[in-house]
């Protein structure tokens, strides 16, 4: 609310009076990790003014470790009194939990020593420029609306814009910080034929306004995705190939990206459990988790606990090489941390992707659709039919039958099922359209056969 | 923590939020032609704890505290936030959400009159965050033997408790000033099961705006425990689930989640107002089998999805969304009520003061039928019968909605047979409740585990179901069969 400017030597000031009073109250180490995010977004519908939304954020979350226990606290009240509360309230939870040695912070020689500048951060985030906001959104959206007569309605654009400063510091003697940006465009439009309707949307995002996709070719592909859409049926039950879309390949990533996260693997609750060095799909496929990507979404000089972030290729033609650890998880692995520790200011660290993608291959989209004699692209998936731990999938599909190499109709209203290993073995083609929109991307694929379920 | 005082105190001892802050800052909101403004105060202290490998290793305590500022005029809306609550940052974002309006005007008075919820749904003589840390530690652990001991292949579990005590005050350009205190408990189980080199998880889990005794009346967590054990253990056995088009029999419970995605969000006020739902404009007409009637309640004692008043600050209410098959009602916020010409129905929610609100679900369920279950099942040749669900998602516009069964079996000449795998359902909400042929007299609500997610913002909700049968539903399996056919 008051724009006061993103103050990067405040934050870590902050960060550093929390670990001196929680070492007063009893912490044998910690880490804190502490975030300000200044927003802005305007919204438009049907050409007018709907929304315009401004915000101001300041959080600070505090990991302490008693010996061999561990517990996170976190506040919005940077007081010092505030601070001293939160210190001993994260004391007095960690007494309370019971000892596991795998807790605690990394080993000091892991730590970064340097904080690359990886063009993350647009200074134009910090001072939003309401008129020119609405001015994207609504030429996204008089793009969209004016591509077609049938393009009736719209559920409206939007252009947000995020400035934040993150900064990060621990007993062991770590302090740094780092700033970020990011915009985003947005417009889903409305289309009617025949009394139905239909909607679809399309977006880009960028760390650098300058970088942003223009709003009128945000605005044409949204049209266009939502007017195919128009006449979709169902399909008979069968078994097909499916090709996945770009946008909608990257989902597929983000099942890998749950089944080789530490936390999933001594849980437990993975499908590629003890599947280290095995062939876990087809040999085209290398995905590569890259946490130093220039400008890259999913980009961080360092992870949540200090460590330097990397490249790390989870799969390589085909054989898993690596999962994505944080300090706590390589521990109970026996393996080595990779630099992939992320936490919500008020959690615990535990792993996540930096910037997972899965290689370009060389065949264009329009090739790989050719190949089908009879099947699916899929161009939006809906719901949450994936078991983690056994990798079998069943989820909500739409997109478009192709018989002959030529799409013939829209489809709506049946499911695409079948297990993710089978699914990831059985990739024929890899696409070379890979665009990264967020930070898991993939190109588009086609899976030799599935179930499609439908009339 | 203790905090025996009404929120207006609390507020106005904490961040110097006094009456006539109150008026000044809504009066600045409203310097321009705006129709209404709205004051949103919101102190959060969340707690949870999580038991994995039988010991409680991980605990986190989280206090977010903040205001929003909301400005409306027409159908634009002006939002302003901050989780610095001083009466500068107060007036600075009135200005800010002011800009939504066009012109300016004069400076309006509003005077500030407080008003009290019409109920109390979930007072409770200790909170559930009062509860000591000891207590909470020995239900996870008694939670952790009670499925190990259940069957020796469970070799995992992971159960969290989650707690949260929730302060919140509204005031409106109207005048009114609300408050209210909104504790909610939860657990949640998963337990991991290993026989040979297969492993299966099953889930469980639920709570409510409840004290933490809730948990363990009647061994409710112990119950919760075998609950998610045995589904792990069942998924041993199960066979491929079936593809395609087929008779489904709903259990009750959980599975009312088919009514969330199918209808509720389709009748959110926002989708209609703009006539983007695939329900616009239906009022009136049949949408459902005479056997349906189906119900909004944000009313019910002590339910996870009930609130006292919602986030503008409207009384929470029992809305008739289908009666006897027709269309009845829309579930509304106050901005969109207003540009629709109705009453507010009590169903503005927000995650936190961090975002505006928009017309949401509380308690969602069908009212209950005559059949028995048995008879259900037994009307039935061939089909699936569901239980337990995962998640479910909806595109409001072409209407169809996918819901994820967990826990599922085989139908055969009237009797259930084997488990299957789970399989996601798809269908097409303004028309699944049309072929709903049996209802039965069983309606349950689910254990309070559900949170939605709309626009990017989550809140508690609740469903409920008598055990029905649908026929004709698409089951997304992997086993496609030659002739499978529509009934």
């Amino acid at each position: 609310m008051s724009p006061g400017p993103l103050c990067a030597d405040d934050l870590r000031a902050v960060a550093l009076e929390v670990l001196d009073l929680a070492t007063r109250a009893g912490a044998t180490a910690a880490d804190a990790v502490a975030v300000q995010h200044a927003a802005f977004s305007a919204g438009v519908r049907l050409g007018a003014l709907e929304k315009l939304s401004d915000a101001r954020q300041k959080r600070l979350g505090l990991r302490v470790c008693v010996g061999e226990r561990t517990a996170v606290a976190a506040t919005a009240d940077l007081t010092r009194d505030g601070l001293a509360h939160l210190a001993t309230d994260a004391v007095a939870l960690a007494r309370a939990t019971q000892p596991d040695p795998a807790n605690g912070l990394p080993v000091r020689t892991a730590l970064a020593t340097e904080t690359p500048d990886l063009d993350l951060y647009d200074a134009t985030a910090e001072t939003p420029s309401p008129d020119a906001a609405l001015e994207r959104a609504r030429a996204a959206e008089v793009a969209a609306l004016e591509s077609d007569p049938r393009l009736t309605n719209s559920e409206g654009a939007e252009f947000s814009q995020d400035a934040a400063t993150i900064a990060y510091a621990s007993t062991l003697g770590f302090n740094a910080a780092y700033r970020s940006s990011s915009f985003h465009l947005g417009v889903e439009p409305v289309a009617t034929s025949d009394g139905r309707m239909q909607r679809d949307y399309w977006y880009a995002r960028a760390r650098h306004l300058d970088r942003l996709e223009e709003p009128v070719a945000i605005g044409k592909r949204a049209a266009a995705r939502t007017l195919r859409r128009l006449g979709a049926r169902r399909l008979p039950t069968q078994e097909a190939p499916v090709v996945f879309e770009a946008e909608v390949a990257a989902s597929l990533l983000r099942h890998i990206a749950a089944a080789v996260v530490g936390q999933s693997l001594y849980r437990g609750t993975s499908f590629l459990l003890g599947k280290l060095g095995e062939m876990v799909a087809a040999p085209l496929v290398t995905v590569v988790d890259d946490g130093r990507l220039p400008a890259g979404h999913g980009s961080r000089p360092f992870d949540a606990e200090g460590l330097p972030t990397r490249r790390t290729v989870v799969i390589e033609g085909g054989r898993l090489t690596s999962y994505l650890l944080d300090t706590y998880a390589a521990r109970r692995l026996g393996l080595v941390a990779t630099g992939n520790a992320a936490r919500a200011v008020g959690e615990a660290p535990s792993a996540a992707p930096t910037n997972l993608y899965l290689e370009a291959g060389s065949h264009t989209p329009e090739a790989i659709i050719a190949t089908l004699d009879r099947g699916l692209i899929v161009t939006e998936l809906i719901g949450f039919g994936v078991n983690g731990v056994t990798g079998d999938y069943s989820r909500g599909a739409a997109g478009l039958w192709v018989e002959h190499g030529e799409i013939v109709h829209p489809v709506e209203e049946v499911t695409i099922a079948g297990n993710l290993l089978d699914m990831f073995r059985d990739i024929e083609l890899v696409g070379n359209d890979l665009l990264f929109r967020g930070s898991v991307a993939a190109p588009t694929l086609k899976v030799r056969r599935m179930t499609i379920a439908g009339a | 923590m203790g905090d025996v005082l009404r929120p207006e105190r609390f507020f106005r001892e904490r961040y110097g939020v006094s009456e006539g802050t109150l008026e000044r800052v809504l009066g600045s909101a409203l310097a321009r032609h705006a129709d209404y403004g709205d004051l949103y105060f919101e102190f959060r202290t969340s707690e949870t704890l999580a038991l994995e490998d039988g010991l409680v290793k991980r605990a986190s305590k989280d206090v977010s505290q903040g205001a929003g500022v909301r400005v409306v005029a027409g159908d634009k809306t002006g939002y302003a936030y901050s989780d610095d609550v001083t009466v500068s940052t107060l007036e600075h974002a009135a200005k800010t959400a002011g800009h939504i309006a066009a012109t300016a005007s004069d400076a309006r008075a509003v005077a500030i009159r407080p008003a009290t919820a019409p109920h109390d749904l979930y007072a409770l003589p200790s909170p559930p965050l009062d509860t000591p840390l000891a207590d909470k530690i020995a239900l996870l652990e008694a939670v952790d033997r009670e499925a190990r001991r259940h069957d020796p292949r469970i070799t995992n579990v992971l159960a969290s408790l989650a707690i949260e005590h929730k302060l919140v005050m509204i005031a409106t350009s109207a005048g009114t000033v609300v408050s209210d205190v909104q504790p909610l408990a939860r657990l949640h189980i998963a337990c991991i099961a290993q026989d040979g080199g297969q492993r299966q998880q099953g889930t469980y889990g639920g709570g409510g705006r409840q004290a933490f005794a809730f948990l363990l009346d009647g061994s409710r967590h112990l119950r919760f425990a075998r609950e998610a054990a045995r589904q792990a253990i069942l998924n041993f056995e199960a066979v491929d689930a079936p593809a395609g088009e087929m008779t489904v029999v709903l259990g009750p419970g959980w599975p009312g989640i088919l009514l969330h995605e199918a209808i509720g969000h389709g009748l959110e006020g926002d989708f209609n107002r703009k006539g983007t739902s695939a329900f616009a404009r239906l009022l009136g007409t049949k949408v459902a089998s005479e056997l349906c009637t189906v119900i909004d309640d944000g009313t019910l004692p002590n339910r996870r999805g009930s609130l006292n008043v919602d986030d503008e600050g409207t009384p929470t209410a029992r809305t008739v969304l289908i009666e006897r098959g027709v269309l009845r009602g829309y579930l509304q916020d106050r901005l969109n009520a207003r540009l629709m010409g109705v009453a507010p129905t009590g169903n503005g929610r927000r995650e936190s003061y961090a975002h505006a609100p928009m017309p949401r679900m509380t308690n969602t369920f069908m009212l209950a039928g005559d059949a028995t279950p048995q008879e259900i099942i037994r009307s039935v040749e061939r089909g699936l019968y569901a239980v337990a669900f995962g998640g479910g998602q909806v595109d409001i516009t072409s209407g169809k909605f996918v819901f994820s069964a967990s826990e599922a079996y085989l139908i055969e000449h009237g009797t259930i047979g084997r488990p299957v795998k789970g399989a996601t359902l798809i269908g097409n909400g303004p028309d699944v409740l049309t072929r709903i042929g049996m209802v039965g007299h069983d309606l349950a609500l689910d254990e309070g585990i559900g949170t939605c997610g709309k626009n990017g913002q989550s809140v508690p909700v609740g469903v409920g179901l008598p055990t029905v049968r649908i026929d004709g539903l698409t089951v997304g399996g992997t086993r496609a069969e030659t002739g499978s056919q529509r009934p």
